[in-house]
């Protein structure tokens, strides 16, 4: 493996990695932030907005995050050319 | 047919119906080679594993007991919502991918390679039966349960019935069968979920969509001001059952444990490349959160509807409605007229309380307490059923997979030929079903106890040394060994001192149930640490976590 190959290896990923970093923090703030450290009385809807988080919104959430990711990462796939054929 | 009701009728029907759908499914997918009954030859296209996946996840106590232990538990019942679908980020993000693209059967396939050391192999392997031992017990006693509860017959004969199916298709079809299975159970048990909840949802606040009826609806406010009235905390106040800490620690450790549950990892293998595994994690939450976005909802519905329809009426009024006397006679609802006023009152003392309601009649008398035909109920009665089967067949392939081609094939006999691996693995999945099956009729006692164990080992066992095998190449076998060895033992002795032994929760108060999160760091920390302060792994081992990082080559590799 060349050196070029390597450091484009890298350069994938230190991208992906960043990416995977964001999208954790995101989920640790709507489960872990809004729903147990700090759960808010202000209203989402009818109900307050630390039980909204803690039994409706950290889930929909969880499921944006994971799409997002998929979507994300078929970009990066393939601007470092490491995608794989279709089918 | 005189001596049935409507309602026998009915779920008799569904019951044989979707049963003879099963076994047709398992008929139709018969597998010939051991590369499609571990991993269905790769082929599962990502909306589908997706289902099979929730499928699998969603298990007896998803269907039956989540709803009631919300309804309970107000506000902390959100450790169990986040914590069982957060996990899947962690699944998605950060294991999913890479374990696809490593590209072999089992868990302990990556653990033993990864680490170059059979032992390891071995270890991973045994926790993978442990785990899945445990969780399989519950499931078979699901069956049983609903079998007696909606048909009249016993126990034992349900689960007999349950395990004759599951071994018809499990045994012929392995992986490939059970996939395809299970995704004919994600859409019974989803439907047989969702048209109770909606119904409840527009009789109570006249908007269908249980989501937004339960978000705009003043049904929770109404039911925070009864909880105030009869002397209980609001329904939505945090941390009445468990301390704040305790609420992050359980959270954390269900998540974690989650994403280390062998079987649930093992389902994203089966799919065709690293792309499909991605896209696949997102599908499979999508069709969980659709029941676990709805469980809430139901929860505080239920609990509104039940207090309001028992609380304070005249007991004898309240046994005049079918549902309140039929589920008197099963135990499940008791009710006592201790103060002798002819009333009922729900208190939060047990001494004068006067209505006792288990947890699990809040999803299963749903259809009824809404008054929804006959044929409703029959169908909960075929959701609950799919969802304990589908479980349980995906956690017998893996104690059939870690006997048969980790432990067998890899260590005992690594020179047996394609055919041999092959029937040692419908073996093993035969004999997985016959242990469930004994659970399930006679089940041990501690099996609530040691479903926390469950979640605990795999959070400070599997998931930090699949973690660090792909994220952290310096990691080698002496760390991963002592993380192993120092994560299950710090959690084991916890959990088993605690549970067994009346040991207080000396750790910050971190109860049994949370204490995998504690023992994933000690996990992280320890392997970390020693990782440095021996030899690096061999360069073929670098290389091959360097190749588990890029995508592509994983469908040729599955072409082999």
């Amino acid at each position: 493996m060349d050196s070029s190959t390597e450091s484009r290896r890298t350069a994938y990923w230190k991208k992906n990695q960043r990416l995977i970093g964001i999208l954790l923090a995101v989920w640790a703030s709507v489960s872990f932030g809004l729903a147990i450290l700090w759960p808010m009385t202000f209203a989402v809807g009818q109900l307050p907005a630390g039980f909204w988080w803690a039994q409706q919104g950290s889930m929909f959430v969880f499921v944006l995050l994971i799409f997002i990711y998929a979507w994300r990462m078929d970009a990066i796939d393939r601007e470092f050319n490491v995608h794989e054929d279709e089918g | 047919m005189a001596g049935f009701t409507p309602t026998e009728l009915w779920t008799f029907g569904f019951v044989a119906l979707t049963f003879g759908a099963y076994l047709y499914i398992g008929y139709r997918n018969r597998v010939a080679d051991t590369r499609g009954f571990y991993v269905a030859g790769q082929g599962v296209p990502p909306v589908f594993n997706g289902m099979a996946t929730a499928a699998d996840w969603m298990s007896a106590a998803s269907f039956i007991s989540m709803a009631g232990l919300i309804s309970f538990m107000g506000y902390d019942g959100a450790v169990y919502l986040m914590g069982w679908t957060g996990g899947y980020v962690l699944l998605a993000l950060l294991l999913a991918p890479y374990l696809r693209k490593f590209g072999k059967y089992t868990v302990p396939d990556f653990v033993g390679d990864r680490y170059y050391s059979q032992t390891a192999r071995l270890v991973a392997a045994f926790c993978a039966i442990f785990v899945s031992l445990t969780y399989v017990a519950g499931q078979m006693r699901g069956v049983g349960v609903v079998f007696s509860r909606f048909l009249g017959v016993s126990i034992t004969w349900g689960v007999v019935i349950g395990m004759a199916v599951v071994a018809f298709f499990a045994v012929l079809g392995g992986m490939k069968g059970i996939t395809w299975t299970q995704v004919a159970q994600y859409s019974i048990l989803i439907v047989a979920f969702l048209i109770p909840s909606v119904a409840i949802s527009a009789k109570l606040t006249g908007n269908p969509i249980p989501q937004l009826s339960f978000t705009f609806s003043d049904i929770t406010a109404k039911l925070n001001q009864i909880q105030i009235d009869l002397g209980f905390t609001e329904y939505t106040q945090p941390f009445q059952s468990k301390s704040q800490l305790d609420i992050f620690c359980i959270t954390l450790a269900l998540m974690v444990g989650t994403a280390g549950l062998p079987h649930v990892i093992v389902r994203f293998y089966t799919v065709p490349n690293v792309r499909a595994a991605r896209y696949s994690a997102g599908w499979a939450l999508l069709f969980i959160a659709m029941l676990y976005t709805t469980a809430p909802a139901l929860a505080a519905f239920a609990r509104y509807n039940l207090i309001d329809t028992l609380h304070d009426t005249p007991i004898e009024e309240a046994r005049a409605l079918e549902w309140v006397s039929s589920w008197e006679d099963t135990g499940l609802l008791g009710l006592v007229d201790k103060n002798g006023d002819g009333r009922l009152q729900l208190t939060p003392d047990a001494d004068t309380n006067e209505i006792h309601v288990d947890r699990d009649i809040i999803v299963l008398s749903t259809p009824e307490v809404a008054d929804l035909a006959p044929w409703v109920i029959a169908l909960v009665a075929a959701g609950g059923l799919a969802a304990a089967l589908s479980t349980a067949a995906g956690l017998m392939l893996v104690i059939s997979s870690s006997f048969a081609h980790d432990i067998y094939a890899k260590l005992i006999d690594p020179g047996a030929s394609e055919e041999k691996r092959l029937v040692v693995g419908r073996v093993m999945i035969f004999a997985a079903v016959l242990v469930a099956g004994y659970f399930g009729i006679d089940p041990p006692g501690f099996v609530a106890e040691v479903v926390a164990f469950a979640f605990g080992l795999a959070a400070a066992s599997f998931f930090p040394v699949i973690l660090l095998g792909i994220f952290d190449k310096r990691m080698n076998r002496a760390g991963a060994i002592v993380g192993m060895v120092l994560g299950i033992g710090f959690t084991g002795f916890y959990i088993i001192g605690n549970r067994f032994f009346g040991m207080p929760p000396f750790f910050f108060g971190i109860s049994a149930q949370g204490i995998g999160a504690v023992g994933m760091v000690v996990n992280l920390v320890s392997s970390l640490v020693v990782s440095r302060l021996t030899e690096p792994p061999p360069p073929e081992i670098q290389e091959m976590v360097e190749s588990v990082r890029i995508p592509r080559g994983a469908g040729a590799a599955s072409n082999h």
